[in-house]
């Protein structure tokens, strides 16, 4: 699982009205490099979550992500930024673990790279 | 300018829409270049599902480009002349502008004539006899039949006859003109299914595939979103026009375990496929191995020549994530909106594989209530899930593409439809915020067809339209029983004729029409 979609997931549980960010534990992680894009970074900057980024990153273990962009739109010109933030979002892979909803505490566990967002019958 | 556009005789309804698609995304239309839809035109006596068509395309790269791309395009050809019989071609080619043909036929160019024709075949001498009959055109060139700078085709239709199943002609025509650019099927050898690893029942065919990835303008730098994943087929296509993508399914088998670490969605991305020997001679070869292994003797375990076709791997990028989830009930946070550039799907309709939901009712063993999981038996528990009802399961895709995709983003997706005495009953789905622009059709049999629709953003998604989506999903909540009754398709399609065509209903076999047009 990318830190992308650990940034657009949430704990869809019946009743829960703040299940984001998911907490992640890691058991296992890794890297796995994907194309970089600039386009594509720039089109889906707007739409991520930064805190939720930042810190989801540091959980995987990487810190070099600024913990807030002021200015968004000098911060897409610079390549060292966008290196960084192509990493965290697209290159840091969670392999085994679990992400947790921060109110319920309910672990959705992530095998094989996959999360499982599935409900059970008491949950939907 | 006006270009003859000659497709394959596959999936007619089909080609235009293809051609639009990729005129969109090679940007015909931007700075208003052209107006849309594009302008097509059918050479005289023409029937609608002849091969042969005019097209007004703006330049001559973006012409190339849109039929190097295409899967349906046999060829787009700058045309020299036309006529009746082979006079009335001469007259046309002599006459058009000189300046138009010289740059194609200088001293330096090489070049080669093919000879084609539809509906029937031109042998060898005939085709001699026919590139010798060009003496008009004053070719300069040195001839290249390999790897020709300039391709010039001469091409005929003629009447042959109306019960071979093809459109109807009603007189001979011949063209003749210079290639501008032709599609590259050589890649549908190449992703055949029969060459995957990781199959599933209902797994989308390659060309299929590719035509979907058209029409959704699948292209580098874009998020592509399947929330009926499956074995990945159609993310396959997308990722190899270079796009980002995602998908999800309900089914965990599927989409985490496969048939092992080398067998599963990941593997079809990387996946290995043969150039040399197709798949039927391999296990041609793998069945004599396999007879003459006895005595030949050895330690009994044989590497099978199916083997090789591991050897050589499609490299595509792997899709920046997989997901176990419900599309019933998204697992998507409060707020994230506008992400996808395209949704491209088969949702599952109860004719082939039957759509699941979240909200299964299946009794739990020792437990509280009969429908809580008691806390040690969370971990690992298997939910179980309920029937999805087709009209359920399109209302959530259009819900789930108004809110994810980017504004002219496009939802490409399968929409099946009862045919009744043969004919097409339409009844599109609808939301405020789509336009359709391209639904064809492809009939699978007498009774049951699937349109490919093919549907853009051009509303936003506003907080009354999220409102009323609520109340439907409600809705459909409360009639669960109700909406899986009216969406049975498996039992429409499969039961006996006569129960749908009452007492009456003996099927008769004369009926079918003799041209069968979209079944091709």
């Amino acid at each position: 699982m990318r830190l992308l979609t650990h940034n657009m997931l949430s704990c869809n549980i019946k009743g829960v009205t703040n299940g984001f960010p998911l907490r992640i534990e890691v058991e296992k992680s890794m890297e796995k490099e994907v194309d970089f894009n600039i386009d594509f970074l720039k089109s889906i900057f707007s739409k991520v979550e930064w805190t939720a980024l930042v810190d989801a990153a540091r959980s995987l273990g990487y810190n070099e992500l600024p913990e807030e962009v002021a200015d968004s739109s000098t911060m897409l010109e610079s390549s060292d930024f966008l290196k960084k933030f192509h990493h965290a979002l697209l290159e840091l892979h969670l392999e085994e673990g679990a992400l947790i909803c921060p109110e319920t505490g309910r672990r959705f566990p992530v095998n094989k790279g996959i999360p499982n967002m599935l409900l059970h019958e008491d949950e939907v | 300018m006006w270009y003859l556009c000659v497709f394959f005789h596959r999936l007619l309804d089909y080609r235009r829409a293809e051609v639009e698609a990729l005129a969109e995304l090679f940007g015909a239309f931007d700075d208003h270049q052209l107006q849309r839809p594009l302008q097509w035109k059918l050479p005289e006596n023409h029937h609608p599902d002849s091969p042969f068509h005019f097209v007004n395309l703006p330049s001559e790269e973006l012409t190339r480009n849109i039929a190097n791309r295409s899967l349906l395009v046999k060829g787009i050809y700058e045309l020299w002349g036309e006529g009746d019989n082979y006079e009335e071609l001469e007259k046309a080619v002599t006459s058009y502008p000189e300046e138009r043909k010289l740059p194609y036929l200088t001293t330096e160019t090489t070049f080669r004539i093919v000879v084609d024709s539809f509906g029937k075949i031109i042998n060898f001498e005939e085709q001699n006899e026919r590139i010798q009959s060009l003496k008009f055109v004053p070719f300069k060139g040195r001839v290249n039949l390999k790897n020709p700078e300039q391709k010039f085709w001469l091409m005929e239709t003629d009447n042959y006859g109306s019960n071979n199943g093809l459109p109807p002609v009603v007189q001979k025509r011949i063209f003749f003109g210079r290639e501008v650019g032709a599609a590259d099927r050589k890649l549908l050898p190449t992703y055949q299914l029969k060459s995957r690893k990781y199959l599933g029942p209902t797994a989308m065919d390659a060309e299929m595939a590719f035509l979907m990835a058209n029409q959704a303008l699948a292209t580098k730098g874009k998020l592509v979103y399947d929330p009926f994943v499956g074995t990945g087929s159609i993310l396959v296509a997308a990722a190899h026009f270079g796009a980002m993508t995602m998908g999800a399914d309900i089914d965990i088998r599927v989409v985490r375990d496969g048939r092992g670490p080398d067998c599963n969605v990941w593997s079809n991305f990387k996946q290995a496929s043969h150039h040399f020997l197709d798949f039927s001679s391999l296990l041609a070869l793998d069945v004599c191995f396999r007879i003459a292994l006895p005595f030949i003797g050895g330690d009994g375990f044989y590497s099978s020549p199916i083997c090789f076709l591991r050897s050589i791997e499609y490299g595509l990028p792997m899709p920046i994530s997989l997901l176990r989830a419900d599309n019933n009930l998204p697992p998507w946070r409060q707020g994230l909106k506008e992400i996808f550039d395209a949704i491209i799907c088969d949702p599952p309709y109860g004719v082939r594989a039957g759509g699941r939901k979240s909200g299964g009712r299946k009794l739990l063993k020792g437990v509280i209530a009969p429908y809580t999981v008691p806390d040690d038996k969370r971990t690992g528990h298997i939910p179980s899930t309920a029937p999805y009802s087709l009209a359920e399961c399109v209302h959530d895709l259009l819900e789930l593409a108004a809110r994810m995709l980017v504004m002219n983003g496009r939802l490409v997706f399968f929409y099946p439809v009862l045919r009744e005495d043969g004919t097409t009953n339409i009844n599109f789905p609808k939301h405020p915020c789509f336009t359709m622009v391209a639904s064809c059709e492809q009939i699978l049999s007498f009774r049951y067809s699937r349109y490919l629709i093919t549907m853009v953003k051009t509303g936003p998604y506003t907080d009354d339209i999220a409102e009323l989506a609520m109340k439907m999903h409600l809705e459909f909540k409360e009639n669960h029983l109700k909406w899986l009754e009216d969406g049975n398709l498996h039992s429409a399609v499969f039961s006996p004729a006569s129960s749908v065509n009452g007492a009456s209903g003996d099927f008769n076999r004369d009926s079918k029409p003799k041209y069968r047009g979209k079944y091709v």
